[in-house]
Order: structure tokens, then C-alpha cells, then sequence
């Protein structure tokens, strides 16, 4: 199996405004590798960094040092014309389905624009938008509509269309679920799943949720302050958590199912107390 | 906030330099020879001679300006080229008449702005439409016509108040009052139609918020909503409409000055014009450059006070 | 100048009409700009034809607007007049515009110490005073009004490079930029495709604006005799020669001040119609029909029988608009009994938090109950308005909601707030409120009330402001929670300690909870019954363990079965 992302020593600072202030520093050495046509789950709460590392890949900010190996090619060099080539490799998907998509062009504007910057021709790109609404199950018609007709998990699945336009090697997906009904959320896990049986695409898939980590990842890393504190095969971290971060994540997860959920409840009680009222 | 009153203090520096280099430099822009076209064409050589010593034209710009600012610095503005008067005493004695002016209008703007605010956010439609269409006629009526109006109707036809002149303070208080109501009333219109506008949109997106509905969920009356949460959530933006209004009353007093033949700093500067007076003009100018620092330095205060993200910064 | 047209105000929008208005005003601006171009040909007279026989005439067949006080056409004169005002507009606006544009882009767009030169630049000049600069121009240039309107416009392009450059900045920001970027779009395409459009509306609108406060100051100079060019008149310059002849011919300052009053009314239309369109196209689907009132209601009048609930809904129906109303909740009947943490729960558009705010009087405008009623113990409260909830909200009832951080007035303090509810909601005497303050503080598990109670929102964490919060509701003693998704925004591990606190206060308070979330995991973990809802009605109800084990909606079996679990099921 080929490796399409090694992250290697990651470090990123955000500038803070002002004159004489010192850059922050969020993510502080991280490693991590994602292998063709898996996927690998960072998990982790607000403000533990797990977007900020997606942005560095997809090249939204800039990386401090360390890293990123996309397919075999560090980005981290790269000048603004060789990022952009990488957009047939890594494509990303984000949280907000009603942000991501420009509500003043057609659907099929957003949709061609990765093939004409790829330089396809006019009626390679009429195939394949074509091909492309049937991949997600959108009507043929939602071409010349405007992102406004559509709800939220048609969105997404827009999105995720515009994502795997171009078939690329691996997505980045920032909590692509967190603002769908539980319904529409198993929805495009599905599809997101059939996309990656059918063509191979790996994800690197940010998400707060461990339960869809264990039901979704193959892979996952627990990330705290820009560290990765756990990581290994999704299941057993979900399962048997080691450092006690993850562990206090997984006791506070509740489970639908009122029965099983007191057990853990009273486990968790009895083992930590109540969790810090100023955390 | 130490940051944020440092920026303004920071930026008034280049402020006035601009103002003053501006006015200054321009003058040098004059086509030909200004001292001619100053005194015209039968001046004799030693009144040109007198007049370009007394401007110093006879020295390089950059040393002319150097002079001036140094001038300027020790509260020397020169002296008038037509009356030689000393430009720092004209406008020492002209300030208060503006400054009443100003400041009166924006008074009058804020208090009835606000209740009118108040009111339409509060008292259901009709009284919201009439807002509306208060605060566009009331934007788009120009201040020196609405003053002529005053005055034909208040001063000509109803012999009521002075249409024209102004009494000092110390001379007698209310006719010093009663001088100012027109004069005040044609300044402050246009304020009071911002003001109401943005305190009544400010209270209905703020009657939306949701720490409105948390206190009202809690008990806390409507009443109190209003005058305590939604009207000083607004105040933040109305601080800075304030300034704004105040230092557009600055241009706006040039003209209501000239229709009420009041001698404030705008009858000056119109009258320096169109004389080509420039000593005074650019007197004028650095002293209403100053009012507006003081203002936007004012605004940024209170801003601040107003606003604790800011204040415990 | 005015400053309504500088100030960008906002304008209430879905006002009817205004874009008709918007229209008409913007042909009435085109109709003078094409008389005034013709001039010279539809012109009845000279400009300067004097008939000083007829000297201040009121209007008349061969004078449609009257003579001034040298017998001259009032209409000739306002035409030509209208050259030399509406030309000095159009420079002054261009100007404005081609300035504010570029220093707004390039701002916007490098950032770093050019954004801040810039920054800095158009604060300065929206510092200067500006008439007073276009009068030394004016003194310098010899009285002539192209440089002096090339001025305004530069002075005045302060405030674009700002709307430009947050409008830049804020596409930028986008998620559907980050996405084009992503894509691999160059920095030529994005900026055609993706940010400029976003910055036509708003400087179209400044534009319109700016063209309103330059006419006035156009207007203004030529009142004062400045830049005038007798016998060539300006409208400014009629109005002076109105205010000569006030006392004989008022009528002159009507016509005079007239037709800049009109146009520059017009502008601020054409302003406020483009602002309600722009503000629309961003709004795109949100909207919905203003104002319903409370229509009369299919209210069978059987007076309620006693019950220990302390809250009970009877056959509810929410509907929203008024032509016609479309009900979002039918038919909702639950009770919540003392002490019961009762879960409503349901995807958004079920009806669920609408339902919620109605128990509380809390529905927005555009909402009404249409039929059947809420009872908050023994009390109808279906009708009661603001007044009536007097003595329900806070001590009989409270309120948690989704984001705490935005659930406090940002500009007070904690204590202050607490204070404030417990003055109103509260029998608590003056002098007891400060320790009773302290003391929920503590009951909501506040580390050192003391310091917390001098604490701003902003001060806080999300977890430590949803405990303000619940302490908050909890100051006038209520006997029922109303608690809209309320650990939504939170992280897990502070969602699972305000649980906690919930469970805590409902077995030592004996408070009743009335938990409304879409999240079936919390609900398994701390309710004790659940209403499960789909569009606005009531699908099952029961117990949560009997409803988990046994779902018998085939609706709820799908959610219970799309719900991502932790551990393996059964």
C-alpha cells in the first residue's frame, strides 16, 4: 500500500496582531501518515488544533516547519504555482455546507471550476459534471441552480462532488458532518465510504466525535494542544484508551442506549468525579 | 484601549503634518507669481517686495514650511494678508461662536435622535414609518436651505427669533440662547436622522439577541431590556455615529454660519476664499484638524468605556 | 455634507415598496441628468436674457417656474445650472470610487504593512476636515470646481477603502474561497470570479450615497458664491440669489433648494433600494413573512383539569406568516410532571425548539399559537404578552440556551446580571442579593464566586458561562428548566459536567427539566421520558429505556440506528 500523506514534525504559529506580539504556536510537532484508500481520524476538542493541521495541508496556512509529503512531494517548499498543481492530488471538504459553496454562481459554475483549471475541454467537462451528480445522487437539473435551493446535506454532497471532481489521491474532510441532522449525517458517511470503495480516495477526516471516529476511521490520532497524544487502530483506541486524555474523552461520550449509557456513567463517577467546571 | 488611544495619537501626528503641508504646499501650486496675483496688476515693486517678505516668498519652499510649522509650534499662524490681523487671535476670538454652534447641534441631534430611536423601536409601526421617512427627508434636505426656511418663516414672517447676528454669552445669555435656535435647529437635522436610525435598528437587532432573550426568560422586565441592555448595546455604535456627526458639523457650520451671518470660523474661512487669504484659510483648517483629533480621541474614550472587550484589553 | 449619507445605516429589510421606490427615483435622476445634458436645445430662453420688466414673477405660461430678480427664465437657469452641478457630482463620484476601489482591493488584499499604510491613510483622511481643504483648493485654483470635486472625492474615498477592504477581507474568509483555492485556482481567477463580485454591490451603494453628500456640498460652494462663474448659475448659486430676495420672492428658494432637495433624495432612494437588494441576495433563502397576528383560536374553553404538572401542552398548533399561515407545529400534547427530565428531540425543522419558545411566550414576531394552549401549573399562559409573564418567567419557569457565549450581555458584568434577575424575579431582599448571588455562583459549581461575579462574558469559558447561565435561571427559584439544546456548542467532556449539574439539581431541587436536543446519545443519558417529533408533529413517546429497547416508529428506529455509537450495541 502507497503512502499519499506523511506529515513530519509539523509545527505551525499564527501571527497575533499587533505590533511586538509574539506568534502563537498551535500545533507543535506532529507526525502522522495517511495510506492510499484509508482513512485516518484526527479527533479532538475545540481548540486542540485539528482543523489548523487540515489548513496546513490544503495550504491555507502557512507552515512554520516540518513536513508535509504529498505523494512523495514536500509542499512545505512549495511556491504558490507548485501548491496549486497539488489540487489534482488533495482535495478538501469542510464543516459548513452553507459557507463552502459561493451562493452567487450555479452549482455547475462551482462544480467546473477544478476541471477548467485542469484544462479540460468544454465537453470532457459537460461528461463529467454529469457523471459527477450521479456519483453523489443529485438531480441532473442542479446544474443551473443556485446553492440556496438546496438543503444542507445536498449541499455537502455539492461539495463532496466538487472534492473528487479531479479524482484525487486525498480528501481533507474538517467535520463534514457536524452541522447535519443525524439522518443526513449517516447519509453522506455512506456515500463519503462508497466514494472510497469505488476510487481509492484516502481521507484525513477532522472530526470532535469519537463515536463516528470508531464507525467510520480506520486509523485515528487523539490530538490536545496541538499534540498528538494517542494514536493507533481506531477501534482499540475507542475501546482501550491508553493515555488519559483519551480515556477521560471516551468516558464522557455519552451512548444511545439509556441502559449501557448508566454503567458508563456511574463508571465515570465513580473513577474521576465530576469533570472541572472551568475546563 | 492604552493601545487603541495610542493609535489615534499616533495617527493625528501625520494628521496635522498633512494638513498643514497640504495648505501649504498647494499655495506654492498658485500659477504665476502669487504676490502679483495677490495685490493685482498696479501693485508697485515694493509692495510686491513687502508682501513676498511677509509670506517669505522669497526663501526656498521647504525652508518656508520649516518656518511655518515652527511657527505654528509656537502659536504664531501669521497674520492675514488683507486685514493683518494675527490669524492665532481671529480665530481664538471666532472659536466660541462655531464651537456653540457645534456642539449644540450635536446635543439637540443626540437627544431627540435617541428618543425618536427609542420610540419607533418600541411603539409599533406607524411610529417606525414616520422614522424612516423623517430620517431620509431629514438626510437629504440640504442644512443652508433648510436654514433660509427657518428664517424667512420664524424671523421674516413671524418676527419671533433674529434672523441673522450673534450675542457672546457674557453679553447676555438669552439672547446668546435665542440666536442659536435657528442656527442650531437647521445644523442638527441631519443628525438627529442618523441618530434616530441607528438607535432604532440598533435596539431591534439587539431585542434579537439571545442574552436578551436569556434575561427576558429570566424575569427581567421590558422595560429594562430596552433602556438598560438593547439601548446600551447600541451605544457602542452610536459613540462613533456621534463623532462622525460632530465633525461633519464642522463643514456643515460653514454654511449655516453664512446664512445666519454669524461670526463663527466658517464665515471666516468663506470670506479667506474668496479673498485668497491663505494665512487664514490654512489657520482654519489646522484648527478644525485639532477639534477633530480631540473628537475621534473623545470617541475612542468613551468607545472604550463603553465597550469591555476593549476596556480589559 | 449630510451625514446619513455617509453613515452606512442599515435599512429594515422586506419593506415593501422600497424597490419601487428605488426605481422611480433612480428614472427621476436620469430624466434631470438627460434635461440638464439638452440644455442648450430645450432651453425656453438664454440663460442670462434678461426682462427687467418682469422681474420676480411668479410662474406663468411663458415662464413655467418664474423670473429672478433680473427677469431671467427660473427653468432656463435651473437646467443650465444643473451643468455645471451634476458635472461636479459625476467628477467627485469617479473619483471616489476609482480611489476608494484600488486602496480597498490592494488592502484587502496583501495585508500585512500595506494593509495597515493603507489602513492608516483612509483613517486620516476621514479625519480631515474636508470643506475647509476643497476651500483652499478652491483659493489656490483660483476658484475652479475640477480640482475642488476631484478633492472631495478623495477625501471622501476614506470611508470605500474601508467597506472595500472588509468586504475583500470577508469573502476572503469564506469557506467557498478556501474551497476555489483548493481547487487550484490562480490569484487572477479567484479575484474575478469569487471576490469582486462581492464588492460591486457595496461600492454601487457608497457610490449612490457619496453622489447624495457631494451634491450638497457642490450645492453648498455655489450658495456661498464659490466657484461660480456669473452668469453661468449653479443650483447652490440660485439658492444664494433666492436667499437675497427672501423677503419679496420665496417662492425662488422653493424651486431653488427644490430640485437639490429632490435629487438628493432620490440618490439616497436608489441607495437604500440597492442596499435591501444586496442585503436579500445575501440573506438568499432565510426569509420569511413578517408580523401574523394572533388569529382566533379553535379553543374548545374546557377549563383545565386539576393535575401536579408543572407544565402541561394541550393540542398545540404554531404556525408562522399570516397569507396564508403555514402551521410548523399540529397537534403537540405533553406534560412534564415535577422533578421528570423530559426530552424533546427531533432533526431541525421538527418543530422542537419552536414548541419550546412558545411554552416560554417567547415566539418571534412573524409566529403565533393557533390553536390549543400551555399551562404553566394551573395558568393559562397561551395569551398572556409580556406584562402577563410577569411572575411565570424566572420565578416559575427558566431558560438555558445553545450558545452561552453570546447568552449574556456582553456588557455587564456576571454579578451585575445575576443582580439584575434577582432584583426582578426574586423576593430576595437588596441587601441579601449579593450573598444569594454568591451563593448560586457556588450551586452551579463556580470556582471563587467572588472573582467570577466581577468577570465580563467575554472572561469566561463556554463551560463556566452555561453555569452563569443555569444560574441565571435559576435565581427566582423556578420549579421547571426550559433547556434548548444546551450542550449543542459545548465540548464533550464540559457537556457530560453540565449534565452532571442538570441530574444534580433535579435530585436535590426537585427541578424539572424540559431537555430539547436533536443528540439521542444525551438524551439516553439524562432523560427520563422523550417525545420523539418529525415536522411538526409528535411521531412516539414514552420512557427512554422502554423507547431505546423498543422503538415501534419505523422514524425512530432509523435515528436511534443513525446515531454513531462509541461502544457496540446489542
Amino acid at each position: 500500500m502507497s503512502e499519499v500523506l506523511r506529515v513530519v514534525d509539523l509545527h505551525v504559529s499564527y501571527r497575533t496582531r499587533g505590533i511586538g506580539s509574539r506568534p502563537r504556536s498551535v500545533i507543535h510537532g506532529v507526525d502522522l501518515a495517511v495510506q492510499a484508500g484509508e482513512t485516518l481520524a484526527l479527533v479532538g476538542e475545540s481548540g486542540s488544533g485539528k482543523s489548523t493541521i487540515g489548513n496546513a495541508i490544503l495550504g491555507l496556512v502557512p507552515i512554520e516547519s516540518g513536513s508535509v509529503l504529498i505523494d512523495g512531494t514536500d509542499v512545505a517548499g512549495l511556491s504558490r504555482r507548485g501548491r496549486r498543481e497539488m489540487s489534482r492530488t488533495v482535495q478538501a471538504i469542510f464543516q459548513n455546507p452553507y459557507g463552502s459553496l459561493n451562493p452567487w454562481i450555479t452549482v455547475g459554475q462551482t462544480l467546473a471550476e477544478p476541471l477548467k483549471v485542469a484544462g479540460r475541454s468544454r465537453a470532457e467537462i459537460a461528461d463529467r459534471l454529469r457523471w459527477l451528480l450521479e456519483r453523489v445522487r443529485l438531480p441532473q437539473d442542479a446544474l443551473d441552480r443556485y446553492p440556496s435551493e438546496f438543503s444542507g446535506g445536498q449541499r455537502q454532497r455539492i461539495a463532496i462532488a466538487r472534492a473528487i471532481a479531479l479524482e484525487p489521491r486525498l480528501v481533507v474532510c474538517d467535520e463534514p458532518t457536524s452541522a447535519l441532522d443525524v439522518l443526513t449525517q449517516a447519509a453522506v458517511l455512506r456515500l463519503l465510504r462508497e466514494l472510497q470503495d469505488d476510487l481509492g480516495i484516502a481521507y484525513l477526516f477532522i472530526t470532535h466525535d469519537l463515536a463516528i471516529v470508531r464507525e467510520f476511521a480506520a486509523r485515528v490520532g487523539v490530538l490536545r494542544s496541538g499534540e498528538i497524544v494517542e494514536s493507533g487502530d481506531a477501534e482499540e483506541v475507542c475501546d482501550a484508551p491508553r493515555h488519559p486524555y483519551t480515556r477521560q474523552l471516551v468516558a464522557a461520550a455519552p451512548v444511545p442506549d439509556p441502559v449501557l449509557q448508566r454503567v458508563r456513567r456511574a463508571a465515570r463517577l465513580a473513577g474521576g468525579g465530576e469533570v472541572d467546571a472551568d475546563s | 484601549m492604552l493601545r487603541l488611544i495610542a493609535r489615534r495619537v499616533l495617527l493625528s501626528i501625520p494628521l496635522l503634518v498633512a494638513v498643514t503641508a497640504i495648505t501649504f504646499f498647494l499655495q506654492s501650486l498658485i500659477p504665476g507669481d502669487p504676490a502679483r496675483s495677490l495685490l493685482g496688476g498696479s501693485a508697485t515693486q515694493e509692495q510686491l517686495d513687502a508682501l513676498r517678505q511677509t509670506l517669505h516668498l522669497d526663501q526656498p519652499v521647504l525652508i518656508q514650511y520649516r518656518d511655518y510649522l515652527a511657527g505654528v509650534l509656537h502659536g504664531d499662524l501669521g497674520r492675514s494678508i488683507f486685514t493683518g490681523e494675527d490669524v492665532g487671535q481671529t480665530l481664538a476670538n471666532r472659536l466660541p461662536v462655531s464651537l456653540s454652534l457645534i456642539i449644540g447641534g450635536t446635543v439637540v441631534a443626540l437627544l431627540i435622535g435617541i428618543l425618536l430611536g427609542v420610540l419607533s423601536a418600541t411603539r409599533g409601526r406607524a411610529v417606525a414609518r414616520f422614522v424612516d421617512v423623517f430620517s431620509l427627508v431629514g438626510g437629504a434636505l440640504p442644512n443652508f436651505w433648510v436654514g433660509l426656511i427657518l428664517a424667512s418663516f420664524f424671523a421674516v414672517t413671524l418676527l419671533l427669533l433674529p434672523a441673522t447676528g450673534y450675542v457672546p454669552f457674557e453679553f447676555s445669555p438669552s439672547l446668546w440662547a435665542s440666536s442659536l435656535i435657528l442656527p442650531v435647529a437647521a445644523l442638527s437635522l441631519s443628525g438627529i436622522a442618523t441618530i434616530a436610525k441607528v438607535v432604532r435598528d440598533g435596539i431591534s437587532t439587539a431585542m434579537t439577541q439571545d442574552f436578551i432573550r436569556t434575561l427576558r426568560a429570566a424575569g427581567v422586565p421590558r422595560r429594562v431590556l430596552i433602556w438598560r441592555h438593547a439601548l446600551r448595546n447600541s451605544a457602542v455604535s452610536l459613540v462613533t455615529v456621534v463623532g462622525v456627526i460632530f465633525v461633519a458639523s464642522l463643514s456643515g457650520t460653514i454654511l449655516v454660519e453664512n446664512v445666519f451671518v454669524l461670526p463663527g470660523l466658517g464665515s471666516l474661512a468663506v470670506t479667506a476664499t474668496s479673498r485668497q487669504d491663505i494665512p487664514v484659510i490654512q489657520g482654519v483648517a489646522l484648527a478644525f484638524t485639532i477639534v477633530t483629533i480631540v473628537v475621534n480621541l473623545l470617541v475612542d474614550v468613551s468607545y472604550g468605556l463603553l465597550n469591555p472587550k476593549v476596556r480589559t484589553r | 455634507m449630510t451625514v446619513t449619507q455617509i453613515v452606512d445605516t442599515r435599512v429594515r429589510g422586506g419593506r415593501l415598496g422600497t424597490n419601487a421606490l428605488a426605481i422611480v427615483a433612480l428614472a427621476f435622476v436620469v430624466l434631470v441628468a438627460i434635461a440638464v445634458a439638452l440644455a442648450p436645445v430645450i432651453s425656453p430662453y438664454g440663460y442670462n436674457d434678461q426682462d427687467l420688466a418682469r422681474f420676480l414673477e411668479w410662474p406663468s405660461a411663458d415662464h413655467l417656474l418664474g423670473t429672478d430678480s433680473l427677469g431671467r427664465d427660473i427653468l432656463t437657469r435651473l437646467l443650465w445650472g444643473g451643468q455645471p452641478t451634476l458635472l461636479g457630482v459625476l467628477v467627485a463620484v469617479l473619483t471616489f470610487v476609482v480611489v476608494g476601489v484600488l486602496l480597498g482591493i490592494v488592502a484587502g488584499t496583501l495585508g500585512g504593512w500595506v494593509d495597515a499604510l493603507i489602513s492608516g491613510i483612509a483613517d486620516i483622511l476621514m479625519s480631515l476636515p474636508g470643506v475647509v481643504l476643497i476651500f483652499a483648493v478652491l483659493a489656490i485654483f483660483d476658484q475652479d470646481l475640477t480640482p475642488a470635486m476631484i478633492t472631495l472625492g478623495f477625501l471622501g474615498s476614506g470611508s470605500l477603502v474601508r467597506v472595500v477592504r472588509a468586504t475583500v477581507l470577508g469573502v476572503r474568509g469564506e469557506l467557498f474561497v478556501s474551497a476555489a483555492i483548493v481547487s487550484g485556482l490562480g490569484s487572477v481567477r479567484l479575484m474575478a470570479r469569487h471576490i469582486l463580485p462581492a464588492v460591486v454591490g457595496p461600492v454601487v451603494i457608497q457610490a449612490s450615497l457619496f453622489a447624495g453628500a457631494a451634491l450638497a456640498v457642490q450645492s453648498g460652494l455655489g450658495f456661498l458664491g464659490l466657484g461660480v462663474h456669473p452668469p453661468l448659475p449653479t443650483w447652490g448659486s440660485m439658492v444664494g440669489e433666492a436667499a437675497a430676495n427672501l423677503a419679496k420672492a420665496p417662492w425662488l428658494l422653493v424651486v431653488s433648494g427644490g430640485i437639490i432637495t429632490l435629487v438628493s433624495l432620490a440618490l439616497a432612494l436608489i441607495g437604500d433600494g440597492l442596499r435591501d437588494v444586496d442585503a436579500a441576495r445575501r440573506r438568499s433563502d432565510r426569509g420569511r413573512a413578517p408580523i401574523a397576528a394572533r388569529t382566533s383560536r379553535a379553543d374548545g374553553g374546557t377549563p383545565p383539569e386539576p393535575s401536579d404538572a408543572v407544565l402541561r401542552v394541550q393540542d398545540l398548533e404554531i404556525s408562522f406568516g399570516d397569507s396564508p399561515p403555514v402551521a410548523v407545529v399540529r397537534g403537540v400534547s405533553f406534560e412534564v410532571q415535577p422533578g421528570e427530565i423530559l426530552g424533546l428531540v427531533g432533526e431541525s425543522g421538527s418543530g422542537k425548539t419552536v414548541t419550546t419558545l412558545a411554552t416560554l411566550g417567547l415566539l418571534p414576531g412573524n409566529a403565533a399559537i393557533t390553536a390549543g394552549r400551555i399551562l404553566i401549573g394551573q395558568d393559562d399562559v397561551t395569551e398572556l404578552d409580556d406584562r402577563g409573564f410577569a411572575g411565570i418567567r424566572g420565578r416559575r419557569t427558566g431558560l438555558i440556551s445553545q450558545e452561552p457565549m453570546v447568552a449574556l450581555d456582553p456588557l455587564f458584568t456576571v454579578g451585575s446580571q445575576l443582580l439584575e434577575v434577582l432584583k426582578y424575579a426574586s423576593d430576595v431582599p437588596a441587601s441579601q442579593r449579593r450573598a444569594r448571588a454568591m451563593q448560586l455562583l457556588s450551586l452551579v459549581h463556580l470556582p471563587d464566586p467572588e472573582a467570577v461575579m466581577r468577570r465580563f462574558p467575554h472572561e469566561l469559558s463556554g463551560g463556566m458561562a452555561q453555569r452563569v447561565v443555569i444560574a441565571t435561571a435559576l435565581a427566582g427559584d423556578p420549579e421547571l428548566l426550559i433547556a434548548d439544546e444546551p450542550t449543542t456548542a459545548l465540548d464533550v467532556t464540559v457537556q457530560a459536567g453540565i449534565l452532571d449539574l442538570l441530574r444534580e439539581l433535579r435530585r436535590e431541587r426537585g427541578l424539572a427539566v424540559l431537555f430539547v436536543t436533536h443528540d439521542l446519545a444525551v438524551v439516553a443519558d439524562i432523560c427520563d421520558r422523550v417525545i420523539v417529533m418529525e415536522k411538526g408533529v409528535i411521531v412516539e413517546s414514552g420512557l427512554v429505556d422502554d423507547l431505546f429497547a423498543d422503538p415501534r416508529e419505523p422514524y425512530t428506529r432509523e435515528l436511534i440506528a443513525s446515531t454513531p455509537r462509541l461502544v457496540d450495541g446489542r
